[in-house]
């Protein structure tokens, strides 16, 4: 168990100025590697010691994986740009405000300065009795402890649960979801680019992991087209603080309309599962149909359907049902009649 | 590298959580070594059978020239367990060598109709089969004792022809026998650690240790069956082998093939001039 804080285990320090060193070294070291980006995840689990690895790769020195460059269609974010620089940089701001503003809401200033967009998006779960180093599932155990009678599952998953109840805390991914984003791997076989929602992976698929990233694969940028610039966005978060806090559910839409009806919307949920979920169902049934409360109705009553609480989550259900539906109509609470 | 992987609980005890996954690989390994040694042996030194002759004479002529072996049900059986069996090693193995996918739901549906199959099989076999032509019996064991002096070049009687299974096929049947009560026993408990349709999730049922050791149990019966389905198809796609395993095919055997290798003293077939009414004589 965690007792010795702040004494992290000896590792080797590889420090790579490219991405072809960056990918070699992650696929020699294997399984014996942890990537360093901005630290905001890996530093818990060194400092912790839950994790003992051999060697750490620091990306910090890779600057082809940094900044923000111009696409002839769209956009191409370094995988360690941090969520500053994504927040301020005026292309996001003015065209893909739905980043921007979902990433202007994870932790705090601090860690926004300081922490990756690849990061955020490729962070572990949160739950406690898995970080804290217990043997459950995700760690390659036998139990889920947060899903007994007794287990503390305030923040944990009310769809898609599958033996592990924990859930993704990743701001910015529902948003690159929603903004139908591809992400860039670098594999020893070489590049591959994923669709956003098809980068993460559920406990159903693989219970270790929260994405499809294996030993060796290198996540280098992640693309946004210019096919959802300027649409209509909209992102909410609810957590129990305004600051420095995971989400205990988040929403990002973006909407086109035509007229007064929703010609095509993407939308996007996370910590409601392992994985940041696209609400397909929901795109399906809000095609076509006017953009109102009664649509938004709709869509809430739909987007929760199978939805399974567990003992001390079951708020999540009508919080999301509510979620669903101001991102359709796109009023937020304080304004909603 | 222990074959079990420990964890520590939250309690600080020291409890099992599952076999070490490279069990997969020795099971798969042991199996291929064994089918090419046995393959060899058989190729390049294994000497004709030779079985001791029946002073009791017989008239084949009364055979039929199909030999019933196994019943209809007898062969749904077989193929439904094998089918689960099957669904349940892919299941269970493929996502530990990288082949990902949701198998947690097959893997319970494929085990529950194996349990379904089996209990079915306890209750045919028990009241409408000859229950003990599977199990080794005192000639069984005396022609096995036989063999093997044969086999070392030792002066020893040839032994009988086999009865309805041959020694090696019951102890297959009882390996096997063991090896699944063993993972459906212990699966039938841990399906409370997953949701299922058939009884509330209840991952309290037992302590951390009780638990620890029963997927161990699981994973080293499921292992095992690895090696044992390995084995089992090898013999059956055997060119020697091949009219058994057409039997459980078609259900007989011939004529020839049940008087070469079957002793009708051990196993007897009714003959063609005794009634049709349970004439049948193969389960």
């Amino acid at each position: 168990m965690a007792v010795i804080r702040d004494v992290m285990p000896a590792f080797q320090l590889l420090q790579p100025t490219s991405i072809a060193d960056a990918q070699k070294l992650l696929e020699n070291q294997g399984h014996e590697a942890m990537v360093l980006a901005g630290g905001m995840d890996a530093f818990d689990w060194l400092k912790d010691r839950i994790r003992k690895p051999r060697a750490v790769v620091d990306l910090s020195g890779v600057e082809e994986m940094r900044g923000i460059r111009a696409l002839s269609d769209g956009l191409e974010i370094g995988a360690i740009t941090t969520l500053t620089e994504v927040v301020n940089h005026p292309v996001v701001t003015e065209h893909y405000g739905l980043l921007a503003q979902a990433a202007s809401l994870v932790a705090s200033p601090q860690i926004r300065n300081q922490g990756t967009l690849g990061g955020n998006v490729s962070q572990d779960t949160r739950c406690w009795y898995y970080r804290a180093g217990w043997p459950c599932y995700r760690a390659g155990g036998n139990i889920c402890y947060a899903d007994t009678p007794v287990g503390r599952n305030r923040e944990h998953a009310i769809l898609h649960a599958e033996r592990c109840v924990a859930v993704n805390a990743s701001d910015t991914a529902p948003a690159l979801i929603a903004l139908d984003a591809k992400f860039v791997i670098r594999t020893p076989q070489g590049e591959r680019v994923v669709n956003a929602e098809d980068y993460f992976l559920g406990p159903e698929i693989d219970i270790t992991r929260m994405n499809i990233l294996k030993p060796g694969d290198l996540l280098t940028s992640i693309r946004i087209p210019s096919t959802w610039a300027d649409a209509q966005f909209f992102f909410e978060k609810i957590c129990d603080r305004n600051v420095w806090d995971f989400p205990l559910l988040n929403i990002a839409s973006a909407i086109k309309l035509s007229a007064d009806a929703i010609q095509d919307v993407r939308i996007s949920v996370n910590a409601a599962a392992a994985r940041p979920l696209r609400l397909k169902a929901v795109e399906d049934a809000v095609r076509g149909r006017a953009r109102d409360a009664s649509t938004g109705e709709m869509a809430g009553k739909l987007a929760v359907q199978g939805a399974a609480p567990l003992q001390f989550n079951a708020y999540k259900i009508p919080l999301m049902r509510n979620l669903v539906k101001r991102s359709i109509t796109g009023v937020k609470e304080a304004s909603w009649a | 590298m222990g074959i079990v992987q420990w964890a520590t609980s939250p309690l600080g005890q020291h409890v099992p959580i599952h076999i070490a996954w490279f069990l997969i690989w020795v099971a798969v390994i042991a199996a291929m070594a064994f089918l090419i040694v046995h393959a060899i042996y058989m190729r390049f030194f294994a000497k004709e059978k030779e079985f001791a002759t029946d002073p009791k004479s017989f008239d084949a002529a009364q055979l039929p020239a199909r030999v019933p072996r196994h019943s209809l049900t007898a062969r749904l059986f077989h193929w439904v367990m094998a089918a689960s069996m099957l669904a349940l090693l892919f299941t269970a193995f493929l996502p530990k060598v990288g082949v990902q996918f949701d198998w947690v739901e097959y893997h319970w549906i494929a085990g529950t109709l194996l349990t379904l199959s089996i209990l079915f099989h306890i209750v045919h076999a028990s009241f409408f089969m000859d229950f003990w032509s599977i199990w080794p019996d005192r000639t069984d064991m005396r022609d096995a004792w036989n063999r093997v002096q044969r086999f070392f070049g030792q002066s020893a009687p040839p032994p009988r022809k086999f009865s309805k299974y041959p020694l090696e096929n019951k102890l297959y049947h009882g390996a096997v026998m063991l090896t699944g009560l063993a993972v459906v026993i212990t699966g039938i408990f841990m399906m409370f650690r997953v949701r299922t349709i058939f009884f509330p999730r209840n991952p309290y049922l037992f302590g951390d240790m009780t638990w620890g050791l029963m997927y161990v149990l699981h994973g080293l019966a499921g292992v095992g069956f690895i090696t044992l389905i390995i084995v089992h198809i090898y013999f059956a796609v055997r060119p020697e082998k091949l009219p058994i395993t057409a039997g459980m095919l078609v259900g007989t055997m011939s004529r020839e093939f049940y008087l070469k290798e079957h002793d009708p003293s051990r196993w007897s077939i009714k003959s063609l001039n005794q009634p049709q009414r349970g004439s049948v004589d193969g389960d």
